[in-house]
C-alpha cells in the first residue's frame, strides 16, 4: 500500500483531520486526513484508492474498535468528521473516477424546535459514511423544506425534533410532500428525544433512527436493496 | 510511593473555631472533673504516677479508681503523639501515610459483624414482556467463617477505591477459640490482601504471636517498625468515661511495642453520652483525650489514631442509628477536633441501618459516605459492604461501595483552572465557534482516556427493570476469579511451624493439612 495512503487510514483511526490536531493519545504527529487527502491527490494517487485503502479501510478499524468498545461515539464522530473533510476535497474529482457519493441526504431541525446536537451528530456520521449532506438549519419552516425538497430533490430527508410539540410537525411536513405530489421522490427519516418507531409509522415516515449510527445503517440497507 | 486517596481541599467543617475551643475546654473540664473510672489498676497506677489526681472507690466490686487528668497531661499527650502516622502494607506501594495537618483520605473497610449476606439470584420472567428475563435476589443471612474472611479480604484486594482492609467478618467457625482467634483473622486477612490490614485484639495473650506473625511476613522486627503492616483498634474506654479493664490492659501492652494503634471511642448520643451536640461531643472527645494520653504515657511517641465513632441512638430500638444524619454530623465534628489536635483521625461513615441492600441502604451510606469524606478524615473506616449497623456483612454491598467511592473521589478531585487551562480552552473554543456543527466532542478523546473524567455508573442497566444488584454480583464473581498475591511458601511455612493455633485449612501451600 502507498505510503500517503497507508498514513491516511492510521489517522482516520485516530480521527486527526489535521496537522494540528491531537488525536487520541498524540502518537501520531505531522500531516492529518485533511493534509493527507491533498497530498494523495497532488500525487496523483488513484481516487479510487484513497478512499477504498486509506478513508473506508480506517473507518471499518474503527467501526471494529467501536464495536469492540475500545472506542467510544466521540472517537467514531472524530474519524467521520475527518472523513467527511477529505470527501470534501475529494468531491471535484469523483466524477473522473468514476466514483459517486452514495446519496444526496437533507437534515433539518423542524420549525419551532431550536435543537440540533443530535442532528449534527447524524449529519457528520452520514458524511463520513459517504452521503452528500445537506444541512438546512434548525426552526425551519415547513414551506421552505417542500421548497428545498422541490427544487434539490434529495434521495433523503432526515428530519429532527426533540420535543412533543414539534414533533407533530413532522407528520405536517410529510403531508405537505403528499400533496405537493413529492412523496414519492424521498425518503422520510425521523429522529429525535420525542419521537419512535410508533410514532414513525403513524405519521407515514420511510423510517425511525434511534441515533446517527441507525441511520447509517439504514441509509446503507436502501443501497443494498 | 504511597496509596494516594483523596485530598480533600477545603474541607467541611460545621464548627466555628470558637466552638472547637469550647468543646476542648468542656473536655478538659471533664477530664477533671469528674474524671474517668478506671477498672485497671495498672492504669490507675500509671496515671497516678504521672500526676493525675487518683482515687480508690472504697469496697468496690469490681474494684475501680476515679482518675481525674489535668491539663498539663494532655497537653503533653497531644504535643508527643507523632502528628503523621504510617501505616504500612504487604505490598508497600499500598502504604497509609497520615498527617493529621492534611485532609488526605483512606477508605478502609468497617468493622467486626457477626452476619455474612449471601445473595442468591432468583430469575423470573417479565409478565408484560416474556422475552425479558429479571434476576431478583434473595438475600441469605448466615454465621460468618474464617473462609469467609478471606473472600473478603480477596475481594476487597481488587476493589480499587479501597484503600486498606479492616477485618470485618467475625470468624465463628467451630473450631475457632478465643486463643486461636487473633492469629487465624490475622492470618487470614494479611494471607489474601496487599493492603494494610487492622484488628482488635481478642486476647492480649494472642499479642506475641500475632507481632511475631506480622514481622516474619514484614521481614524481621526493624522491617515491621519500618512497614507497619498491621495496626490494632483499642475501644479502652467504655462509654460513658469508663477505662475498661481488658482491653486498657492490651492497650497498654500494645503501646509499648510501637505499632500504630487506634484509640477510639463509640459513644451513643442519647442513652451512653447526651443527646445534645455539645454534649457528645465533649465527652467522646474526652474519652480518646484520655486514651490518647495514657497511651503517650507508656510509650511516648508512639502512633496513634484519634478513632471517633458517635452515632445518635434509636428512638425506637435505644440501638445505634448510624443512617441518621445526626450521627454524620457527630463524625465530621470529630474530625475537626481531631485536626485542631493535628492527630489522625479514626472516622467511621457509611453504615447503614437497613438489614439488605437496597434504595435505604444506598440512601443512607451514600449521605455520609459523601458528607464525611468532605470532612477530611485521614483513616476513614468506612464501612464497605456493611449493613444492618455493624452486624452484618454484604460482599455484594461492597461491591455497590466502590463504585460509590469511585464517584466520591472523582467529586473531591481539586479543580484545574490555570492559565494552561484557559489557554487551552480558548484555544478550542475559536476552532469550534467558526465549524459547521459547533461541537467539542473531538477534545473529548484525549481527555476521556486520561482518566479526568468520571466513568459511568458501572452497574446501569439498559431496558426498564433495575440490573444493579445482578451486575454487581456478577462483577464481585469477577473480582473472586483474579488472583491475589498471596505469602509466599517460605514465609507461611515459618508461620505455621512458629505460630501455634492456625488453622491447616488455612495454609493453601497444603502443609499440616
Amino acid at each position: 500500500m502507498n505510503d500517503i495512503i497507508a498514513q491516511l487510514r492510521e489517522n482516520v483511526i485516530q480521527g486527526r483531520m489535521t496537522r494540528d490536531d491531537e488525536g487520541i493519545d498524540d502518537t501520531l504527529t505531522g500531516p492529518g486526513v485533511v493534509e493527507l487527502t491533498q497530498m494523495a491527490l497532488d500525487n496523483k494517487l488513484p481516487v479510487k484508492d484513497i478512499i477504498a485503502d486509506g478513508l473506508t479501510a480506517g473507518m471499518e478499524i474503527v467501526g471494529e474498535k467501536f464495536n469492540a468498545r475500545e472506542y467510544y461515539v466521540p472517537d467514531m464522530l472524530a474519524s467521520a468528521e475527518a472523513v467527511s473533510e477529505a470527501m470534501d476535497i475529494l468531491k471535484p474529482h469523483l466524477k473522473a473516477a468514476d466514483l459517486a457519493m452514495k446519496g444526496n441526504f437533507a437534515i433539518v431541525t423542524v420549525k419551532g424546535d431550536i435543537h440540533d446536537i443530535g442532528k449534527n451528530i447524524v449529519a457528520i456520521l452520514l458524511k463520513g459514511a459517504g452521503y452528500e449532506v445537506f444541512d438546512l438549519g434548525i426552526d425551519v419552516p415547513t414551506d421552505k423544506i417542500i421548497d428545498y425538497v422541490r427544487e434539490n430533490k434529495p434521495d433523503f430527508l432526515g428530519l429532527s425534533a426533540l420535543l412533543t410539540t414539534t414533533m407533530l410537525v413532522m407528520g405536517e411536513i410529510i403531508e405537505a410532500l403528499k400533496s405537493e405530489g413529492l412523496r414519492e421522490s424521498v425518503k422520510v427519516l425521523i429522529g429525535g428525544a420525542a419521537v419512535s418507531k410508533e410514532f414513525a409509522r403513524e405519521i407515514g415516515a420511510d423510517a425511525y433512527c434511534a441515533d446517527g449510527f441507525e441511520a447509517v445503517r439504514v441509509l446503507d440497507s436502501y443501497q443494498a436493496s | 510511593m504511597p496509596r494516594a486517596g483523596i485530598l480533600v481541599q477545603n474541607p467541611y467543617e460545621r464548627l466555628t473555631r470558637e466552638q472547637v475551643k469550647t468543646i476542648h475546654r468542656a473536655s478538659l473540664e471533664i477530664l477533671r472533673d469528674p474524671g474517668l473510672i478506671c477498672f485497671n489498676d495498672r492504669a490507675a497506677d500509671i496515671f497516678a504516677a504521672a500526676g493525675a489526681d487518683v482515687s480508690s472507690v472504697e469496697k468496690s466490686d469490681p474494684p475501680h479508681w476515679i482518675v481525674k487528668i489535668p491539663e498539663r497531661l494532655v497537653d503533653e499527650a497531644i504535643g508527643s503523639a507523632p502528628k503523621t502516622v504510617t501505616l504500612g502494607a504487604r505490598n508497600p506501594d499500598n502504604a497509609l501515610v497520615m498527617n493529621g495537618d492534611e485532609s488526605r483520605v483512606y477508605f478502609i473497610t468497617g468493622s467486626e459483624t457477626n452476619i455474612w449476606l449471601d445473595a442468591d439470584f432468583q430469575s423470573y420472567t417479565k409478565k408484560s414482556d416474556p422475552s425479558v428475563e429479571i434476576h431478583v435476589p434473595e438475600f441469605i443471612p448466615r454465621r460468618g467463617t474464617v473462609a469467609d474472611l478471606c473472600m473478603s479480604a480477596h475481594i476487597s484486594e481488587h476493589l480499587d477505591t479501597l484503600d486498606g482492609f479492616i477485618r470485618n467478618v467475625n470468624i465463628q467457625d467451630k473450631d475457632i477459640t478465643e486463643e486461636n482467634k487473633d492469629v487465624n483473622k490475622l492470618f487470614a486477612s494479611l494471607n489474601n490482601t496487599t493492603k494494610h490490614v487492622q484488628a482488635g485484639l481478642t486476647s492480649l495473650s494472642q499479642l506475641d504471636n500475632v507481632m511475631k506473625m506480622a514481622e516474619i511476613i514484614a521481614g524481621g522486627e526493624e522491617a515491621l517498625r519500618q512497614n507497619p503492616i498491621i495496626s490494632l483498634i483499642c475501644c479502652l474506654v467504655k462509654s460513658p468515661l469508663q477505662f475498661v479493664d481488658d482491653t486498657t490492659e492490651a492497650f497498654m501492652e500494645i503501646c509499648t511495642r510501637g505499632i500504630p494503634v487506634v484509640v477510639s471511642s463509640a459513644p451513643q448520643a442519647g442513652s451512653t453520652a447526651p443527646i445534645k451536640e455539645a454534649g457528645i461531643l465533649a465527652q467522646i472527645n474526652a474519652e480518646v483525650l484520655a486514651g490518647i494520653t495514657l497511651g503517650q504515657i507508656v510509650n511516648r511517641g508512639t502512633p496513634i489514631l484519634y478513632g471517633t465513632v458517635p452515632a445518635k441512638t434509636r428512638i425506637d430500638t435505644l440501638s445505634d442509628s448510624y443512617g441518621a444524619v445526626e450521627t454524620s454530623q457527630y463524625t465530621i465534628d470529630c474530625t475537626q477536633l481531631a485536626r485542631f489536635y493535628g492527630i489522625p483521625n479514626y472516622s467511621t461513615s457509611g453504615v447503614s441501618d437497613a438489614k439488605v441492600p437496597g434504595q435505604q441502604s444506598s440512601i443512607e451510606r451514600l449521605f455520609s459516605n459523601i458528607t464525611v469524606t468532605m470532612s477530611g478524615p485521614q483513616f476513614l473506616h468506612c464501612a464497605y459492604g456493611l449493613l444492618d449497623c455493624n452486624s452484618v456483612f454484604s460482599p455484594l454491598q461492597a461491591v455497590l461501595d466502590d463504585a460509590h467511592f469511585t464517584m466520591i473521589k472523582y467529586f473531591l478531585r481539586s479543580p484545574r483552572i490555570d492559565d494552561g487551562e484557559i489557554n487551552e480552552i480558548l484555544t478550542q473554543i475559536r476552532t469550534v465557534l467558526p465549524t459547521p456543527h459547533k461541537l467539542f466532542i473531538s477534545y473529548i478523546r484525549k481527555v476521556m482516556r486520561s482518566g479526568l473524567l468520571s466513568p459511568l455508573y458501572p452497574f446501569e442497566g439498559d431496558r426498564e427493570h433495575d440490573t444493579v444488584f445482578h451486575m454487581a454480583h456478577e462483577r464481585m464473581k469477577e473480582l473472586l476469579a483474579k488472583p491475589v498475591g498471596h505469602i509466599d511458601r517460605e514465609k507461611t511455612s515459618r508461620i505455621f511451624n512458629e505460630i501455634p493455633g492456625l488453622l491447616p485449612r488455612l495454609n493453601i501451600y497444603g502443609e499440616g493439612r
